[in-house]
């Protein structure tokens, strides 16, 4: 696929493993294995297996007529947020320890922002019985208390991080220090298609199953082979590449990537890497990265904490820079306006970061007879705390519809 | 001959590098450390650039990096700072730092700076032995500016015949799997390793950096390597008070006595 990662671990400009020698051996290690692990048969049998009895997929591909009534076009859910843990991230935790395994590894960390791919992985070290250490900043540590609660429910140390910002990119650094004085024992399974190659490319890869089951899907339940249209939010991009994955080559497929304005491009508060960034190095990736003139690393703003990064996954800046992708952005307002509309029309709570790929329909023209795929990341249990906020004085979600009382 | 070179030629064991971050305590305490340093005894000094995202350091450097940022520190303003630097300070100099930061200065801009206020070496950490091979070492190399590489305990044999091969000036010994400033005295297995490298016959001398925090593990540095870098537990000396250069003297001779 011409959309491959090269033998260097480079997107055109954009990749690479930027990371001390300290991280060498493990990354390396990874690196020379990670192939040839993915395309094992008795590693194919086992990740399908779970994929099918654990996690429940194929995840249906939902057609969500109320929705494509108010859109005029015809919307097809991928419906992520059913999975086992209730987000996509199960995908790439279930694979990930699963390599883990095989490259003798006891010891499993993570970073997590919201908290979805902590829980995800906790989740995945107690069905494998492994030791499970969980980063996370102290700020979403006390924004996010029921996904701490569960992860250690689920038997993982989930340990605070107080530099930085307290959030995501400093939970991230922790990850990397754990690792670098850990390398024996230790995998680190990042949480999206982020950090030093190879694992933009595995975790797009084990996230391809989202799109692999669209293959077939679609034809099922619409009258075309190919949809028109794939929409998904992005802030490491992994729900976005997973959606993409086996469309990139179809260029008849337009792929929309949305990322979280925050408060508006221009405001100061916003995670629009595409908009507001250049290249630059965060986390081992040469990739599109907010920053200050002197290159130190901006802290992020968006309402949806899964999408606040300021970095994005190398691919995603190089689909970007060849214009395989549209990458649009959209505001916090208009997510959450979003999300209640999905609720009030289908009976989805969606996730605040997928409420973001939601909001773009309503920026776009889309034709009667389009077929528009939207991947619901996940499901909005976590964000009820910000649902419930903005429900105190919404505004009125189908205004302009007068059919949607007696549908 | 660049700097690095003629104090490895001249000093044979216990050399002593030592760290600290530009705009810390104070913006403007750059060259007073500087200063202070080589009149201690210093044989060598590494000037940190301070980043947002130190990953491989300890709570100690991260703390100064975020001091020193909050205090204004940037690119730019250190290479103002070290302007005039060599009419006092005949000792070799270095930065070190994170990527991104001398990514956005520019290489070549980057380069020229360090050759025109007299830095003879940088280290990046990030900055990966092939990457700069591959695209950087000619400027480098047109400015005579030395990047030091590093090898850690987990280095194999082929990967650090590799590094030597490329590196100039001298090798940056990692001593343990750790971020920088964490342990206090060398453990059996930590001292195999040093005798391993030592055995390798490597082209450029080494010098064991991380966890160095006192006399006994300088010395005992000393033993295996050309010397030793000393990088947390200097920082922390710094401390808050204005008695920086009485400080400084004093860590210096605790360490060297």
């Amino acid at each position: 696929m011409k959309y491959d990662v090269d033998e260097r671990g480079y997107y055109g400009e954009f990749g690479g493993a930027y990371i001390p020698e300290m991280m060498y051996p493990n990354v390396k290690q990874l690196e020379d294995n990670y192939l040839k692990i993915l395309t094992d048969q008795k590693f194919i049998d086992e990740f399908n297996s779970l994929l099918k009895n654990y996690v429940g997929r194929p995840s249906p591909l939902y057609f969500a007529s109320r929705l494509s009534l108010f859109y005029k076009t015809k919307i097809l859910l991928k419906r992520e947020d059913l999975n086992h843990t209730g987000a996509h991230k199960i995908n790439n935790t279930v694979g990930q320890i699963l390599i883990a395994k095989r490259l003798g590894k006891s010891r499993i960390i993570a970073e997590t922002g919201a908290g979805q791919h902590g829980v995800a992985t906790a989740t995945v070290c107690a069905l494998m019985g492994m030791k499970c250490v969980v980063y996370m900043g102290q700020t979403d540590i006390e924004r996010q208390s029921p996904n701490v609660l569960r992860m250690k429910m689920l038997g993982a140390e989930v340990i605070p991080v107080i530099s930085g910002n307290k959030t995501l990119k400093d939970a991230t650094n922790e990850a990397i220090r754990d690792w670098i004085s850990n390398p024996a024992d230790t995998h680190y399974i990042i949480g999206s298609v982020v950090g030093p190659h190879p694992y933009p490319d595995l975790v797009a890869r084990l996230q391809s199953v989202i799109s692999e089951e669209m293959l077939y899907q679609v034809k099922e339940v619409s009258d075309k082979i190919n949809p028109d249209y794939i929409v998904a939010c992005v802030g490491g991009g992994s729900n976005a590449i997973g959606s993409f994955y086996h469309y990139l080559n179809n260029e008849q497929v337009k792929l929309i990537a949305v990322e979280a304005a925050g408060k508006g491009t221009e405001s100061g508060e916003t995670a629009a890497t595409l908009v507001k960034g250049r290249p630059g190095v965060i986390h081992g990736s040469m990739t599109m990265l907010m920053q200050t003139e002197d290159g130190q690393i901006i802290e992020p703003y968006s309402i949806s904490a899964g999408l606040d990064y300021p970095g994005i996954g190398p691919i995603h800046s190089y689909l970007h820079k060849i214009k395989r992708v549209i990458f649009d952005n959209v505001t916090d307002d208009e997510a959450l306006e979003a999300a209640l509309r999905l609720t009030r029309l289908e009976g989805i709570v969606p996730a605040l970061e997928s409420a973001h790929a939601l909001a773009w329909l309503g920026k776009h023209k889309f034709n009667n007879d389009d077929v528009v795929v939207v991947t619901i990341s996940g499901r909005g249990d976590k964000d009820m705390d910000t649902y419930i906020k903005y429900m105190e004085s919404p505004p009125n979600p189908l205004k302009g519809a007068k059919w949607t009382t007696h549908m | 001959m660049n700097r690095i070179d003629k104090l490895f030629k001249e000093k044979k064991t216990n050399i002593l590098s030592v760290y600290f971050t530009a705009g810390y305590p104070n913006l403007d305490s750059t060259t007073v450390i500087i200063k202070a340093l080589e009149n201690a005894g210093a044989d060598m000094i590494e000037i940190g650039m301070p980043f947002s995202d130190p990953m491989a350091d300890g709570p100690v450097i991260q703390h100064s990096n975020e001091q020193a940022l909050k205090n204004g520190m940037s690119l730019k303003l250190l290479f103002s700072q070290l302007s005039g630097i060599r009419k006092e300070v005949k000792i070799p100099l270095l930065l070190m730092g994170y990527l991104n930061p001398v990514i956005q200065f520019g290489i070549a801009n980057f380069c020229a700076e360090c050759s025109s206020v007299g830095i003879d070496g940088v280290i990046l950490p990030d900055l990966p032995p092939q990457n700069f091979v591959e695209e950087y070492f000619s400027i480098f190399d047109k400015y005579d500016l030395y990047n030091i590489l590093l090898i850690s305990p987990q280095s194999s044999a082929e990967r650090i015949y590799t590094i030597d091969k490329i590196s100039r000036g001298f090798i940056y010994m990692v001593s343990s799997s750790s971020v920088t400033g964490t342990k206090n005295d060398f453990s059996e297995e930590q001292v195999a390793y040093f005798k391993r490298v030592q055995n390798m016959n490597l082209d450029n001398p080494c010098l064991i950096g991380f966890g160095i925090s006192n006399r006994e593990t300088y010395n005992k540095a000393g033993k295996y390597a050309r010397g030793a870098i000393i990088g947390s537990a200097f920082v922390k000396s710094l401390g808050k008070d204005d008695k920086v250069i009485e400080n400084i003297g004093r860590f210096i001779r605790n360490i060297k006595s």
